[in-house]
């Protein structure tokens, strides 16, 4: 089942863990803040979407079934 | 009884059906109330009423437009699922300062969104109502309804008793999650859905939340029934609804138009190359000969990038600058921001600095391109939709006055009066304790 990922704007304070540990899906914003991409994640991205969620010190990042 | 005009199928015509009539400003208490509507015609169970709303097509007033029905549906399953008693909110806390329908709404027949209230407390089997509303700049709204629930009350009128609340003097505070928020004991600042409101909204119950404005056609509906609403209106858009229009003299007027009228009939003598706001400071500027071929609904505005929004139509004076204007209410919406998301908090700030930049006349050459970067950057990135109401403004702004922004490049600037024109309260609160 394809998953997507979803940020919390509110919980995010930018630390940016998850943008080097996914750069296919994430990439950070002129004040780094996290831009993900809203498609469903592509094959193969799983464990590294998953070390991205948990990296986020302030678990903001989730992972959704789409 | 007020006479209603019939057309040839039978559906009233009539329009004000929520404003007391011109000549009787005056009648908003009980007893006036109870001879031009009749009684309140409870249904006697939950989720009756629904269908008549489903069929009138009601559509939310506060600005999204969203069916209503499908929010009372979504409220009565939730309670049923999660057996949670659920609760009603009446929003009545327009934040817009270019708005006034609500609170006229709420002085000129505070009866019609109370019934509206306990409607749709019974259609989903509500045991709390709260009605929402800010500390009204012009009348003391919060006396005529205490006045109004005193009356009812003597009555015997209210099944579910109904609590008032207070908005605090912010601009999201009316915003959905906010209200939600603040009514559970928090700050009136947004939260990250899900879970919906319908599900878990006040204190974790399933939550309606609707318009004033919405509530008091609900209970029209309710009384004369979905083919008469749908008398005035387009088929896909039916009923009236309350707009707030703003022409030279600066002074709101509120008028009750059908959904469609030609949006002609409201700016008045704006000329072709002036400009018209639709939709308020999170709506779309079109240029006047755009606005006079439009309609106002949806699906007509849609032609022009623009929506009804809560209805505020304001046609700009030609001797005023549209570019002028719009920073100074930018940066109004960048010190309203929450400052809870990034985006926002970065990206606000910075499009209203470079904004003042070119109203002033004095901007970096690349100011435009970084407005047009920034708020692509801040556009659906945001817990609530504050980031994108204001660059859908920013962006229409840029549009529609990219003739004067080339005259502000040259140091020229075509207004001849500098007193703003477009309302904007004179010291946005800034610290905390202003959202509680």
């Amino acid at each position: 089942m394809a998953e997507k990922l979803l940020v919390n704007p509110i919980d995010c304070e930018g630390h940016g863990a998850c943008a080097e540990l996914l750069p296919e899906a994430i990439t950070m914003d002129e004040w780094g803040f996290p831009i993900v991409d809203p498609r469903p994640l592509p094959p193969g991205l799983e464990r590294n979407a998953r070390a991205a969620v948990s990296a986020c010190p302030t678990l903001a990042l989730r992972l959704l079934r789409s | 009884m007020t006479a209603v005009t019939e057309d040839a199928t039978g559906a009233a015509t009539e329009l004000p059906r929520l404003l007391p009539p011109p000549e009787n400003k005056s009648a908003h208490d009980l007893p006036a109330h109870a001879e031009r509507h009749g009684r309140l015609p409870y249904r006697d169970r939950p989720g009756v009423l629904i269908g008549d709303v489903e069929a009138a097509g009601l559509t939310g007033r506060g600005g999204a437009a969203f069916p209503a029905h499908r929010k009372l549906k979504a409220v009565l399953e939730a309670s049923d699922k999660r057996r949670r008693t659920p609760a009603v909110i009446a929003n009545g806390a327009e934040s817009e300062p270019a708005s006034d329908k609500d609170a006229t709404l709420l002085w000129l027949s505070p009866h019609l969104v109370l019934d509206g209230l306990q409607l749709a407390a019974e259609a989903v089997g509500a045991d709390t109502a709260i009605l929402y509303t800010h500390v009204n700049r012009g009348h003391d709204v919060g006396a005529r309804l205490r006045e109004a629930l005193r009356a009812r009350e003597a009555a015997g009128l209210d099944r579910v008793p109904v609590q008032l609340a207070t908005a605090p003097a912010r601009f999201l505070s009316g915003q959905e999650t906010a209200l939600i928020n603040h009514l559970s004991g928090g700050p009136a600042i947004p939260t990250f859905m899900p879970p919906r409101i319908t599900e878990r909204g006040l204190n974790g119950v399933p939550t309606l939340v609707q318009n004033a404005e919405t509530l008091a056609h609900l209970a029209l509906i309710a009384r004369r029934g979905p083919r008469w609403f749908r008398g005035v209106g387009t088929d896909a858009e039916p009923g009236s609804m309350l707009a707030t229009v703003r022409r030279a003299d600066g002074q709101p007027k509120i008028s009750e138009v059908p959904l469609g009228l030609p949006l002609r009939d409201l700016i008045g003598t704006a000329s072709p190359d002036g400009a018209v706001l639709i939709g308020g400071y999170h709506g779309t500027w079109l240029t006047g000969s755009e606005a006079r071929g439009l309609t106002l609904d949806n699906r007509s505005l849609a032609q022009a990038q623009a929506r009804v929004g809560a209805g505020i139509v304001i046609t700009l004076p030609p001797d005023r600058c549209g570019l002028v204007e719009t920073a100074s209410v930018v940066r109004y919406l960048a010190l309203e921001s929450a400052g809870q998301c990034g985006p926002c908090l970065n990206g606000l700030p910075r499009i209203a600095a470079a904004l003042a930049e070119i109203a002033g006349g004095r901007a970096r050459p690349q100011a435009v391109a970084d407005v047009q970067r920034w708020s692509g950057l801040v556009n659906g990135r945001g817990a609530c939709h504050h980031p994108d109401g204001t660059v859908r403004f920013v962006r229409s702004a840029l549009r529609v006055f990219a003739a004067e922004v080339d005259r502000h490049r040259k140091g020229r600037c075509s207004a001849t009066v500098t007193r703003p024109f477009l309302p904007v309260p004179r010291d946005p609160a800034r610290n905390e304790k202003d959202w509680t």
